[in-house]
């Protein structure tokens, strides 16, 4: 029977023949990174062994430069770890600085028909480079870390077909929540991309939607591989690939067409992401205090173009603090260049360094009691961003900077002409 | 495997943030614990009961990969009982050694303090308040056997892969 590209990939590195829904397998792991919160005391155990230091990246993200004194003992953690197993790739703060998901967009770190985990939950990012990706916890790092191997259960797939060409104003976020928000959670499930519309989408774009697709709760998200994502990953790394195609028998647990040509700027009601979605004008004219764009999702060298874009010659409105967290140092570096970082200060926008930060609600950008947000971050539950009380839409950095110009809630398209 | 006890419910898309919210990521493991549900059903964590049973809703456990199974059992709690569980909280379930078992229509079938019969291995929920029983889904035995073995971490500190632990809590 025909596989999708989860399936085959399980099969693969499970060294079986085939997998079906259902299954449990043992699969071989090609990296594994840990993170900043994996040394923090209450998480950290500590690791006589690694199975291969080649295959173990160290990255701090989420609460980076360290914001109190736990934070910086989980770095200082971090690196003894780095130090004692000889592991080579250390994101520390400075140059190579980012948030994982972003580091393995920069670094080539998955390259189609690998496997690559992580105890964090967006890592199921790492998907739109056709590598089977996805958040594990925080015992199953360690274990991880120590056998080169973890177990996954097979769920059944779903496939997007995507169609048509985005309209100005209106990106892969809003193509996300209009999946989102018809279709709602994809638990236990695969969810699989492809059809003539990603041609015109971007790497940049294709993961905002792995990324984001922790929201829907999928197990794996998976892109097929083309010229553009080819071209992508020959820049950054040497590691030779095979691209993972689905069977033409695949069999599916359902195929959903999506038309990217008749979507408009979406935003996500505060505490959910699915079945949540509303067009930009149902909320137009809702006050916010902050502005947010960055993350994992939505932190990348085009979406800070967006937001530059829509920002440029304007100002940030009275009493509201737009924040642009850069995912990663490479990210940042390039938007210097190019000019975006200059539109987005000169705009009142201000930039933290490379780091999770407010959208974990960890530090840069934390909210109050009954505050309002709007985000480009990837989720949204209650008090995620900071107090309980405070309130949280999401939508694309293009609908986040027009609001932050603004004051309120507002339709990009009619910022970018 | 099997749990007999009072039961308590939560709705539909309970996430990890609700179990163990931000604002406790500095505590201990112990101390975490009086945070679960702090922002949907305050004051709840003080209630329960050793044994107690948690029925849960749809997507149950959505969310980030932040210990919230620990806290659920740290708690006390026998099992968790849900129609289907989100992945990365099932693995975390497993993995810390906290039994999950997935039940369709378990939502449907029990009111707040209905007694339940878990029986894990069996893939058996009996409501023994309203005397109805339902099919859930069986345990593939691999991960059965982490569970047995008391969690990830206990394995890896037989084979000296780890350093033990000493505080409780794991
Ligand atoms: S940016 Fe947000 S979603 Fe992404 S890894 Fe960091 S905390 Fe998680």
């Amino acid at each position: 029977m025909g596989m999708t590209i989860a399936e085959k990939i399980l099969a693969a590195k499970s060294g079986r023949v085939s997998v079906v829904p259902g299954d449990v397998v043992t699969v071989q792991l090609d990296t594994i990174i840990l993170f900043d919160n994996n040394f923090v005391p209450s998480n950290w155990r500590d690791i006589q062994r690694v199975c291969d230091p080649e295959r173990i990246v160290v990255v701090f993200d989420h609460r980076v430069p360290a914001p109190n004194q736990i934070a910086a003992g989980a770095h200082r953690t971090g690196r003894e770890f780095v130090k004692r197993f000889g592991i080579k790739r250390l994101h520390d703060v400075g140059r190579e600085q980012g948030i994982s998901h972003q580091l393995v967009a920069d670094y080539g770190y998955a390259v189609p028909g690998t496997t690559l985990v992580c105890s964090d939950s967006h890592t199921c990012s790492g998907g739109v480079f056709n590598c089977l990706a996805r958040g594990v916890g925080g015992p199953d790092i360690i274990y991880a870390a120590v056998k080169g191997e973890t177990w996954f259960r097979c769920g059944e797939t779903t496939r997007y077909e995507l169609e048509g060409k985005l309209p100005k104003a209106v990106t892969a976020k809003d193509a996300f929540l209009q999946i989102a928000g018809v279709h709602g959670d994809h638990a236990t499930q695969n969810v699989e991309f492809g059809g003539s519309g990603v041609a015109g989408l971007s790497i940049n774009a294709r993961k905002t939607i792995t990324t984001m697709s922790a929201e829907l709760s999928a197990e794996f998200a998976t892109f097929e591989c083309d010229d553009v994502l080819t071209q992508w990953l020959q820049a950054r790394t040497q590691r030779p690939f095979e691209a993972v195609k689905p069977d033409a028998d695949a069999k599916y647990k359902a195929v959903r067409k999506v038309n990217l040509s008749t979507l408009e700027p979406l935003v996500a009601l505060p505490d959910s992401v699915v079945n949540n979605s509303q067009p930009v004008g149902a909320l137009k004219g809702t006050r916010i205090d902050q502005a947010y764009i960055g993350s994992c999702a939505n932190g990348t060298q085009d979406d800070l173009e967006l937001a530059a874009a829509v920002v440029r010659g304007k100002r940030v409105a009275p009493g509201v603090r737009l924040i642009v967290v850069p995912a990663s140092q490479t990210v940042y570096r390039d938007a210097l260049k190019s000019g975006a970082i200059a539109t987005l200060v000169d705009a009142g926008a201000t930039i933290a360094p490379p780091t999770c930060g407010a959208c974990g609600g960890g530090h840069m950008g934390v909210l109050a009691t009954e505050e309002t947000c709007i985000t480009s971050s990837t989720r949204n539950f209650k008090g995620r961003m900071g107090e309980p009380s405070s309130r949280v839409f999401m939508a694309s950095p293009a609908t986040v900077a027009a609001s932050a110009i603004a004051g309120t809630i507002s339709d990009p398209r009619e910022f970018l002409n | 495997m099997k749990f007999t006890a009072r039961t308590w419910k939560v709705g539909d898309n309970i996430n990890t943030d609700l179990i163990l919210p931000n604002r406790a990521f500095y505590l201990t493991p112990e101390e975490q614990v009086s945070y679960v549900f702090s922002a949907n059903r305050p004051g709840w964590a003080e209630q329960v009961q050793k044994g107690h049973i948690l029925i849960g809703g749809k997507n149950f456990g959505m969310g980030s990969s932040r210990p919230a199974a620990r806290s659920l059992k740290n708690l006390g709690l026998a099992c968790l009982v849900a129609p289907y569980i989100n992945g990365l909280f099932f693995r975390n379930a497993v993995n810390f050694a906290f039994p999950v078992v997935e039940c369709p229509g378990v939502d449907e079938a029990f009111d707040e303090g209905d007694i339940a019969e878990v029986d894990v291995i069996e893939a058996c929920v009996r409501n023994l308040t309203k005397g109805t029983e339902l099919r859930a889904k069986v345990l593939p035995a691999p991960l059965l056997a982490i569970i047995n073995a008391g969690g990830i971490y206990p394995l890896l500190e037989k084979e000296g892969s780890i350093a033990p632990r000493l505080a409780a809590g794991r």
